[in-house]
């Protein structure tokens, strides 16, 4: 049976979802089957999202919600949690060099995550260096790299260059996504393929990983 | 008798800028001197030809063109953006050339890097810019923060002035502290304790930062000359421009500017009175921001960059509540004071054309980035001029043919019985000078209505 908590959340109810949580432990259930109701409703919030039934909003205002959810739980979840359950595959997502921006890329991690992915999120204006050397420390087979700006176009370049200079390029698939990007910023910077939204980069993640 | 400005009615003032742009006048109100007849002859042409393409009365005698540059001047100068931010001469000295040599019929003026120094002095934190915070030869860039928390709403609604001098421009300028001390100047009212409210000018911080505010304003007013200086001589040589400045759509002003991406979206669900309160009450002052400019520069043309609008961003509902409606309001006033609301649709906007195409016919003009040119041309393309589409990477990436092959479709389309004037479509960056060049002289040669 689907626990009220999947609902509450995938539909967005902020203050009852909360209520549900503080009532439910005070009962004395376990946190940690709450937390994986709240999962499953999250799966459903990146279902609605890539069938264009939520937006953008929708999804933050979710992780905002469940960032509450979490905090309740935390006290109560004595052990650790690690990532079990997550066990579709690793994914680097990062800013290119010189480029701050971040929304769509935390979109990009966002939907990674809640489809099951371990995300090593590097942040924004990610030096080269840092990029393959997160390659060779967890040996991910997908890394993404977004950028907004054109500038953009020759920092991914420079990275997957880099990563083809260590030797690594055979091991990774490389997507790329931001502002200005299309098939000829795909074939000059020398990605694998690139993605229009988050929905895109799950689709790609899911397809090069498989899960 | 001729009527007075305020009498007037919207297309009145929109034909009255015109005439004002067809026999210029400098700085002095004497007439402008051209340096030939032939720049005056251009000058006229291109200003003409404008004026039909936005009005959409008569089909122009061909296809505007024109470049929105980001940094291509720059780079094409071959300027460090740090040099062009610092340097004044440098800036205006490029942006010359590259509109020499590039020959648009328009342009938006060389003030989009801004003065360096007078950012400095603030310690302004809301950019990084090129050589403070990015290297010397990268764009500025938002730092993207929640400026206004949660909790103000009911400050920003309760005076918005006292709102952003003492919590937002502190916030984003370093220089600034100072302001959160002084008191809202609506409490300094009668005899008795009047004094009471003046102490606070006494306090070192807050004197600091008048000190620095009138160094910035000095370095401001020494840029802003140059700048005045490289419009009015380019204008000698034919290239006119007609930009006074911007405006935002109110949801942007919390979106962007206060609340941030996140902080609007949530508040979306969890305060969506106080937001539409705040959206509302940013109406007369985005109207009153673009209207001020329209009458401190004499050019009608108001920028609005718009963002959190763009496909995705907003479920349709909430593009219609939080976004269309408020919006809509600016344009109308904007246009009721005789500005011409240039509307730029960065981004996909392909879910918002329909319901944007409630403009009044030839006072606008919408930049299409990204969006799909056939639907806009049958949607607001109805009602306004279109400008843009041509890709940021096409002209990097492209060959010269691919762009003239891009530009014939968009003028055989778009450009179909007037209403277009062709230009990139999103404010340009790097690119092949061969590829903007072929952009501009196949317009010129292709675009010419028979």
């Amino acid at each position: 049976m689907q626990g009220k908590l999947v609902t509450l959340l995938s539909d967005l109810k902020e203050s009852e979802a909360l209520e549900h949580v503080k009532g439910a432990l005070e009962k004395g259930d376990d946190p940690t089957e709450l937390l994986e109701e709240a999962k499953k409703g999250m799966a459903i919030i990146g279902d609605r999202f890539s069938s264009g039934e939520y937006f953008i909003p929708d999804l933050i205002y979710s992780g905002e919600i469940m960032k509450n959810v979490v905090g309740l739980l935390e006290p109560k979840l004595k052990e650790a949690r690690g990532d079990e359950g997550k066990d579709k595959g690793k994914v680097i997502i990062a800013t290119v060099e010189g480029d701050i921006h971040d929304i769509g890329k935390d979109l990009v991690v966002f939907m990674l995550d809640v489809s099951g992915f371990t995300v090593y999120d590097l942040g924004v204006d990610v030096p080269v260096q840092t990029v393959v050397d997160k390659i060779k420390e967890t040996s991910a087979p997908v890394v993404g790299l977004s950028g907004f700006l054109t500038l953009a176009n020759e920092a991914m370049k420079k990275t997957i260059d880099a990563v083809e200079e260590a030797g690594l390029r055979d091991k990774v698939k490389v997507m790329i996504g931001g502002g200005q990007i299309n098939d000829s910023v795909k074939d000059y910077t020398g990605a694998d393929a690139y993605g229009l939204d988050a929905t895109d980069a799950v689709k790609l993640a899911k397809q090069w990983i498989g899960g | 008798m001729e009527k007075n400005w305020e009498q007037m009615t919207a297309a009145e003032k929109q034909e009255a800028q015109f005439q004002k742009l067809l026999s210029p006048k400098d700085s002095e109100g004497n007439d402008v001197q051209f340096k030939s007849s032939e720049a005056e002859a251009e000058y006229k042409a291109n200003i003409s030809r404008i004026k039909d393409a936005i009005q959409m009365k008569k089909t122009p005698d061909r296809v505007p063109v024109t470049i929105y540059p980001s940094m291509f001047p720059y780079y094409y100068a071959q300027v460090t953006l740090q040099d062009a931010m610092y340097d004044y001469d440098k800036c205006v000295s490029a942006f010359k050339k590259f509109i020499q040599d590039f020959k648009p019929d328009m342009h938006i003026g060389a003030s989009v890097l801004g003065p360096g120094r007078f950012f400095e002095l603030l310690d302004y934190k809301l950019y990084a810019w090129p050589g403070h915070g990015v290297g010397p030869n990268h764009s500025y860039q938002y730092v993207e923060k929640e400026y206004m928390k949660e909790n103000e709403y009911d400050i920003l609604l309760t005076d918005p002035s006292f709102y952003f001098r003492n919590f937002y421009l502190p916030r984003v300028f370093g220089a600034l502290e100072g302001f959160t001390m002084l008191p809202p100047f609506t409490s300094i009212l009668e005899m008795y304790g009047v004094a009471f409210n003046f102490i606070p000018f006494a306090l070192p911080p807050v004197q600091e930062t008048y000190k620095t505010l009138f160094e910035a304003g000095a370095e401001a007013m020494k840029w802003a000359g140059y700048m005045g200086e490289c419009d009015a001589e380019l204008r000698s040589l034919g290239y006119p421009n007609i930009l006074a400045g911007f405006s935002k759509a109110p949801f942007d002003v919390i979106g962007d500017t206060l609340r941030g991406t996140r902080g609007v979206m949530v508040d979306m669900y969890r305060q969506p009175d106080k937001l539409l309160k705040a959206l509302e009450q940013q109406v007369p002052i985005m109207t009153a921001l673009g209207v001020n400019t329209m009458q401190q520069t004499g050019n009608p043309l108001i920028f609005l960059p718009l963002h959190k609008g763009a496909d995705g961003f907003l479920s349709d509902e909430q593009f219609k509540k939080f976004y269309w409606p408020q919006l809509k309001q600016v344009v109308e006033g904007l246009i009721e004071g005789g500005c011409i609301p240039w509307l730029a649709l960065e981004g996909r906007w392909d879910t918002r054309l329909e319901v944007m195409q409630d403009v009044p016919e030839g006072k606008t003009m919408f930049m299409i980035d990204q969006s799909d040119m056939e639907k806009a041309k049958k949607t607001v393309g109805r009602k306004a001029c279109l400008t843009g589409n041509v890709p940021s990477s096409l002209l990097y990436l492209g060959t010269v043919d691919e762009v003239k092959d891009y530009c014939k479709k968009l003028i055989d389309t778009a450009g179909k019985d007037g209403g277009f004037f062709l230009a990139n479509g999103a404010f340009l960056d790097e690119a092949k000078s061969e590829n903007v060049k072929a952009m501009i002289e196949f317009t010129k040669e292709y675009g010419v209505y028979k």
